[in-house]
């Protein structure tokens, strides 16, 4: 059980900004029904979409429970306006071409790895259940889009421009991953939470190693963006929402 | 007695992709209790976070759970311990190849070998020269693999 200090705001907001996270990836994923390169891919990229959707439905239904508000997931999924998501600014990037797709998939996939494997291990047990689940499918998801990073990096000149291309479009959105502040830092001292900055080393690792097998070189760090998790976002959110959203907002209620 | 009744009610409930195998040969489903008072809670595991079957197995294990005999049912979904391949049952791994489905070749373990590779047998005509064709495939449990022998693509139940 969790600490008796905890504020449930405080746990509340924090399983929000990694419920977010993954449906707004998911959403992302989503948008390649009908578009993607191959049909193997289409596949491919819907199935992930699925997994990251299932795990922001246990994450919403969880932070609904700990609002005590009775808001459900469908409510905090389709009802919220765009400053009350808190996901990372990574995850709302445009899905630009496969690479872009592919590059914003590793940079998120190789943070979740580790960071599912140290919440298994999280005081709260609705939690460490739902990460002990989620591991098990990003590091099939990190194995699929680190095959194609690197099948795309050494690929033709065309593929590994555009893989470049995508790295230095992307590579200032990786560094909000590992931020703490104030709430995830309460969340670490009462056990609850990742220390995500520890991370660091381990994403270092894994990219680099991708991008070594890939012929690709590693973007510089220069700028960097954040504030998706205090809900300043890019410009692309909104869009996101609005299609998202845009049932529950005409017909409020509605149900199937 | 009670218990052992609607355990075998809620066993007789299919995955509705693979309608070969039961909730029970699957592993999804982990509990059945029955209270003095004949209420019957029934606890399932997803096998995926994703998997969209859930809610029809959901639905069919309310049905059959009334076909005998309990009307007041619940259905529990829990995620821990979460489910892995390990949990499908030897007889659903037959089911599996005989439907035309590879079964998961090995024990699951938490791997971190990125570029591991999976040496599937073909379930149509037995050859091991086979191929991914994709890691994703008709569903979210599945993948796609393609025989070189025979031809033949087939799916490949994924190894979690």
């Amino acid at each position: 059980m969790p600490d008796a200090d905890l504020k449930p705001e405080t746990l509340f907001k924090y399983v929000l900004r990694l419920a977010d996270d993954q449906l707004i990836l998911g959403q992302r994923l989503g948008e390649w029904c009908g578009h993607a390169p191959t049909l193997e891919e289409e596949l491919a990229l819907a199935n992930i979409g699925l997994d990251l959707l299932g795990q922001a439905r246990s994450l919403y239904s969880y932070a609904g429970e700990i609002e005590g508000k009775g808001q459900g997931e469908d409510d905090l999924a389709f009802l919220r306006p765009e400053r009350e998501y808190l996901n990372a600014l990574l995850v709302e990037q445009p899905n630009g071409d496969f690479a872009v797709t592919i590059v914003r998939q590793v940079f998120h996939a190789a943070f979740m790895v580790p960071f599912w494997r140290t919440m298994t291990a999280s005081s709260d047990e609705t939690l460490a259940a739902i990460a002990a689940k989620s591991l098990k499918e990003v590091e099939y998801h990190l194995r699929h889009s680190s095959e194609w990073l690197i099948r795309l990096g050494d690929g033709t000149e065309e593929s590994h421009r555009r893989s470049q291309d995508a790295l230095e479009e992307l590579w200032g959105y990786a560094s909000e991953l590992f931020e703490m502040d104030a709430l995830a830092d309460e969340m670490l001292d009462c056990g609850i939470a990742v220390d995500a900055a520890a991370l660091k080393a381990e994403w270092d690792a894994t990219v680099n190693a991708v991008l070594e097998r890939a012929s690709l070189t590693r973007p510089m760090d220069s700028w960097s963006q954040s504030g998706g998790r205090s809900g300043r976002h890019s410009e692309h959110l909104g869009h996101i929402l609005s299609e998202l959203q845009y049932m529950q907002r005409t017909y409020p209620g509605l149900s199937w | 007695m009670k218990t052992a009744k609607a355990w075998e009610a809620a066993a007789t409930v299919c995955d509705p992709e693979i309608p070969v195998l039961t909730i029970e040969d699957l592993g999804v489903l982990r509990d059945v209790q029955v209270a003095e008072s004949g209420a019957a809670v029934v606890t399932i595991t997803p096998t995926y976070s994703g998997c969209p079957a859930m809610l029809v197995m959901e639905t069919e294990i309310l049905g059959a759970m009334r076909s005998a005999g309990f009307d007041d049912v619940r259905v529990e979904t829990v995620l821990s311990p979460a489910w892995t391949t390990d949990w499908l049952s030897d007889a659903g791994r037959e089911k599996l190849r005989a439907y035309g489905i590879a079964p998961p070749v090995r024990a699951s373990s938490s791997r971190q070998a990125l570029f591991g590779k999976d040496s599937v047998d073909c379930p149509q005509c037995g050859s091991c020269n086979t191929e991914r064709v994709s890691e994703f495939g008709s569903t979210a449990c599945k993948a796609l693999y393609r025989c070189k022998a025979c031809a033949e693509p087939f799916d490949y139940f994924k190894c979690l």
